[in-house]
This record gives structure tokens, sequence and C-alpha cells, in this order.
């Protein structure tokens, strides 16, 4: 069923091939959903991630799936774990309120292997906050939100096109691996206007979850492979087996026993570690003679593109790493990246939640430097620029 | 036929435009994230320029001082919002004073003469969009298309064609002549405002200095 249905969302992408469009953050994300098969979608609609349940209440139906906008986000989370377990390709999307909400049952999607994406498009907070204006505050959040030491695996884009991408990428990323996958776009992101031209259908990559190749009374739900990654049999096509938020051993059925629990956080964790290196996604510019690093991701990497280019045209040798994934956190990458530079500047929306880990896998030796904004506004290069004084 | 119609339009295409940009500044409810997606998709899709456009809104349902930026190059555009504004376009008193202190210095204002009493700046394009909308075409509705016609007249800042073309890809069936004529009345404005001399008596030029 899944496999049909991404055939088919494939040639809507198809037919649209090569032409240019005028799209939104939060439309190309839910055309990128629809390009990866997503045939699933529960929400509750919430500035700024409003267009993408406005989009999917339209599209879903043309194409004959379900859309449902539950009473509040922790029964739309709660509906995308059920349908993800019946086979198909769930997203819900939010915002910082209602994300917070679906912590809970991300913790559950993730205990028992729900592949499914989960859109939390930033905006200010705590709270109701700043509903309208642009954060970067859930960057921590979406790494530890829910409770219990976990694997997260965290997209943030900071383009049009990138919504895109990443969101096909977010969709393979939960299939292969059966893991909830977090979108983490910003408002400025989700609410820009660029011009797209979406990839054809062959040039797309769609994954899908590997089902049980045995029939229903041989099939163990937890039981792995080599891979750790076990298959997902599509509830209600007769394979019978137990879900639980308890630590379960192989059939389902919860278990205390340290010889099974152990494994089984070994598997949850090595099954996503072993395959870091596909996962940790970083662009640069200008980086190969860089005196000056900028480090950043979402909408704030292209305030620092910005002052990459004015800062050359003044002389000053700046490159920037962009951070496309954020969660696993691209260690290799930020550490060839601080190698040598004189100094590397974090800009961010928030405090320093991404700061605090480059400073961690800096470990002392280049000088890194935060630039933290709170204001409900986007970081312009100009004050980027105007920190160059400290360092330059 | 259609060839040669093709290389018109290439050979129509205005010349290098570095970076310009745009903000339609007014109230939730006057069209202007609309007026702001008819113009990206003009420069956008139909001049075939880079362009990309920001939206920011307060928390009511309606009301409130809203706007569109669309910047417009063709270069690659990296910071995709306003810094230095070269057109301000403001439909109420409210926008005006909200949205306009960073502007360039010799950037365009334009501002409804009826709502907006007090314009930033004594060398702002003041012009009845609003009024014209509502009394001789009968729909306040348009206005942001009239004022979108006068701008567009004004600035250069996309092509007239392209413009249309974007316009009638984006309005409702059985509306078209009405944006036409919105279009149409907007651009009259503007060319009767120039035809004035007003702007060449407000606008210093080197042999004033």
């Amino acid at each position: 069923m899944a496999a049909g249905t991404s055939k088919a969302a494939g040639k809507a992408a198809k037919s649209r091939k090569g032409q240019a469009r005028l799209l939104q953050g939060n439309e190309a994300a839910s055309l990128g959903a629809l390009a990866a098969g997503c045939n699933f979608f529960a929400g509750y609609p919430i500035t700024p991630a409003s267009e993408i349940t406005e989009y999917m209440s339209r599209e879903m139906p043309v194409r004959g799936n379900p859309f449902i906008q539950m009473e509040d986000e922790i029964a739309s989370i709660g509906a995308c774990v059920g349908a993800s377990l019946a086979g198909r390709k769930a997203m819900t999307a939010t915002s910082g309120p209602g994300f917070s909400l679906m912590q809970e049952n991300l913790g559950y999607a993730m205990i028992v292997e729900a592949p499914m994406v989960v859109v939390n498009v930033m905006r200010g907070g705590p709270s109701t906050g700043l509903p309208t204006n642009v954060a970067q505050g859930d960057v921590q959040q979406a790494r530890w939100g829910t409770h219990g030491d976990h694997p997260a695996i965290v997209f943030c884009p900071s383009s049009v096109a990138e919504c895109f991408e990443l969101m096909v990428k977010a969709f393979n990323t939960a299939e292969r691996f059966r893991t909830p996958v977090i979108f983490l776009a910003d408002e400025t992101v989700a609410h820009l206007r660029e011009k797209v031209i979406l990839p054809a259908e062959g040039d797309l990559e769609v994954i899908d979850r590997r089902r049980p190749t045995v029939p229903p009374d041989w099939y163990v739900p937890y039981k792995t492979d080599g891979s750790l990654i076990p298959r997902l049999a599509d509830l209600g096509e007769g394979y019978r087996y137990h879900v639980t938020g308890l630590v379960h051993d192989e059939r389902g059925f919860p278990t205390r026993r340290a010889d099974e629990v152990e494994p089984f956080y070994a598997r949850l964790f090595g099954k996503i570690s072993r395959h870091f290196n596909d996962l940790m996604l970083t662009k640069q510019y200008s980086m190969d003679d860089a005196e000056i690093v900028l480090i950043s991701y979402g909408c704030t990497a292209r305030s620092c593109r910005a002052a990459v280019r004015l800062g050359r045209e003044r002389g000053i040798k700046l490159g920037l790493l962009q951070l496309l994934t954020l969660w696993p956190f691209p260690r290799q990458a930020v550490e060839a990246a601080l190698a040598g530079r004189k100094a590397a500047l974090v800009p961010e929306l928030n405090m320093g939640q991404i700061s605090r880990e480059v400073k961690r896998v800096n470990d002392g030796r280049t000088q890194v430097i935060r630039h933290s904004k709170m204001d409900g506004t986007m970081i312009t290069p100009e004050e980027i620029l105007g920190r160059m004084r400290e360092v330059a | 036929m259609a060839s040669s119609k093709k290389k018109e339009t290439a050979k129509a295409k205005a010349p290098e435009m570095e970076r310009m940009e745009v903000r339609l500044a007014g109230s939730g409810g006057q069209g202007l994230i609309l007026a702001g997606l008819i113009l990206a998709e003009a420069a956008g899709l139909f001049d075939n320029r880079a362009v990309a456009m920001g939206q920011s809104y307060g928390p009511e349902a309606r009301g409130g001082a809203s706007k569109a930026e669309v910047i417009i190059s063709d270069q690659d555009i990296d910071y995709p919002l306003a810094t230095r504004v070269d057109l301000f376009l403001a439909l109420t008193q409210e926008a005006a004073d909200t949205y306009s202190w960073d502007l360039k210095p010799d950037g365009w204002i334009v501002v409804d003469s009826d709502l907006v009493s007090h314009p930033p700046s004594s060398r702002a394009v003041a012009l009845p969009f609003t009024a014209t909308a509502r009394d001789k075409l009968n729909k306040p509705m348009v206005a942001n298309v009239v004022a979108l016609g006068a701008i567009t007249e004004l600035t250069g800042v996309v092509s007239r064609k392209a413009l249309e073309k974007a316009l009638m890809a984006r309005v409702p069936k059985g509306t078209e002549a009405l944006n036409k004529k919105a279009l149409a009345a907007g651009s009259k404005m503007a060319k009767a405002y120039q035809a004035s001399g007003q702007l060449a008596g407000q606008e210093p030029t080197s042999e004033d200095v």
C-alpha cells in the first residue's frame, strides 16, 4: 500500500517537473511529505505551522488518504502512532505549545519504534510567547523534550528548497530506522516564499519500512537481524503482537530482566548511532580560507551567508558551516570547521543552545563566541559583522 | 509567431537588478500579503529574477499592522528580509509609523493619501488608492491592486506585463476585469502624478548640491 502511494505522490511531483514555482516553506515541506509518500496526517492548527495542516487538509482527501483534525496535539501525535503501526507514513505539524504537549507520545513512538515525522515550526516561547514571531528556542527541547535517555534525529531547513529536500530525508530516515524524526523549522523559513524547481520523480529516493516476510504465526515483532531494526507488520493484517510503552522483550511484552533491558537500549541507540555518517548533514560556504567561521542553522544561516559575503567585501575572511542536522550533533563537521581558525561565532535566536554544543566539541582549542538574540526578529548580517571587532 | 513573441519577452527583460527591497505595509485585511505574493510572482516567475518574500503579522484575527517584504535580485538572495528598504508602500498611518524606520535615504515612499495623514517624509508620494477603489471601482477591496499598479508605474520594480500576468494567475475567476481595471487605475494615477511635475520638483538631483 505504502509503495503504491509513494508512486502516486511521486507522479504529482513529476507533473510539475522543471517548472519554477513560488512556494512558501510550509508548502514545500508539505509537498516534500507527499513526494516521500506521506499518507496519513493528523494535526491541530497553530501559527506558524497552520499552512501545513491547511495544505494537507486539501491534498490528503484528493489522494484518498486520511486527514484528521484532532481535538488537540496530544491526540494528533497519538493518531500518528496508531496510523504508523497500521502501515501508514504519518505526519503531524505543530509549533512550540503543541510540541510541548506531544512530548509524552513522542517518547511512546520512540519506544514502540513507530516511524513518523513531527514538524515543529519554532516561534517565540515559552508558553504562548510570541506566536507570530521567529525564534530558535526549541533546539534542546527537540533533543531532550521527552523523558528518559533516547536517541533523537532532528533536521533543520534554512530555505524553501531545503524544506522540500529535508522533508523527504526526514520520511526516509523515519522509515529506514523505524523512529520518529523531528523536522524543526522556524517561523521565518516556514513563511518565507522563494522560487524553487522541484526535483523530478526519478531523482527522489523514497524508502519504505521493512515489513515481515514470514507468515503471521512466525512473526516475532522486535526480533532483529544484524541491522538492529525490527521488521514492522501493518496492524490489522493478521500479525498480532503486543505494543507497550514499557521496556519490552523481543515478543513485545514488558520485561525488567537486566539481560533483556540492556540489549533493548543498546539496540534503540545502536540502530541509529551506527549510521551517524548518513544522518549528519551540513553545508559549507567559503570555508577553504576562512579565518573566522560562523556556525549556524535555520533562518539564521541566511543571515550568516549574507555576513560572509559582506565581510569578505570588507576584507574579513569569513566562512559558514550550516547545520542541516541538529541532532545527532554533527561533531566531526564542527571539529573540522573549528580546526585552525582564529575564532568561531555561533549566531542563534536563543541564549546559546547550539553554541554550548560547539564549545563542548571544541574542547577549548578555538575561541567560540555565542551571539544570542531574543527579540522576536532575525539576526541581521550587520549585527554579525558588528561582533567581528571582538575577534578580528 | 510564437518564437518571435518569445524573443520579444527576452528582449523586454529589464536591466540587471542588484538587490531591490520592497515593503508593503498596512492593516490585516487590506490584502498586502496577497499584493506581495503577486509582486513576488511577477518578479520571480515572469521577469525571471531571484525573489524572496517574507511576511509579518500580529496575533490578531483581523486588524493589526501587517506587512509583506519582497526582495528582488538577479543574484542569489542570501538574507531574505529587508535591511534597507528601496520601496515602501504604506496603506495605514500605523503601518507608516511602525515600518518606516529602516528606509533607504533616497528610497521610494508611497502612501495612501486618505488613510495616511502624516507620511514619514515630506517627499512621500501620496495617492488615493482606497478612495479610487471605493468611489471609481465600487470595490474598496481592490485598493491593494490599485497600489500595485501605481508603484509599478512609478518605479518599474517589475515589468507591467509580468505584473498583469501574475495578477491574472492569482485573482479569483470572474474578477479578472475588475482587477485589470484596478491595475489600470493605479498606473493612470501614477502617470498623472509624474506628469504633474511633482516628482521632478521633489527629487533633488546632483545639480542641486
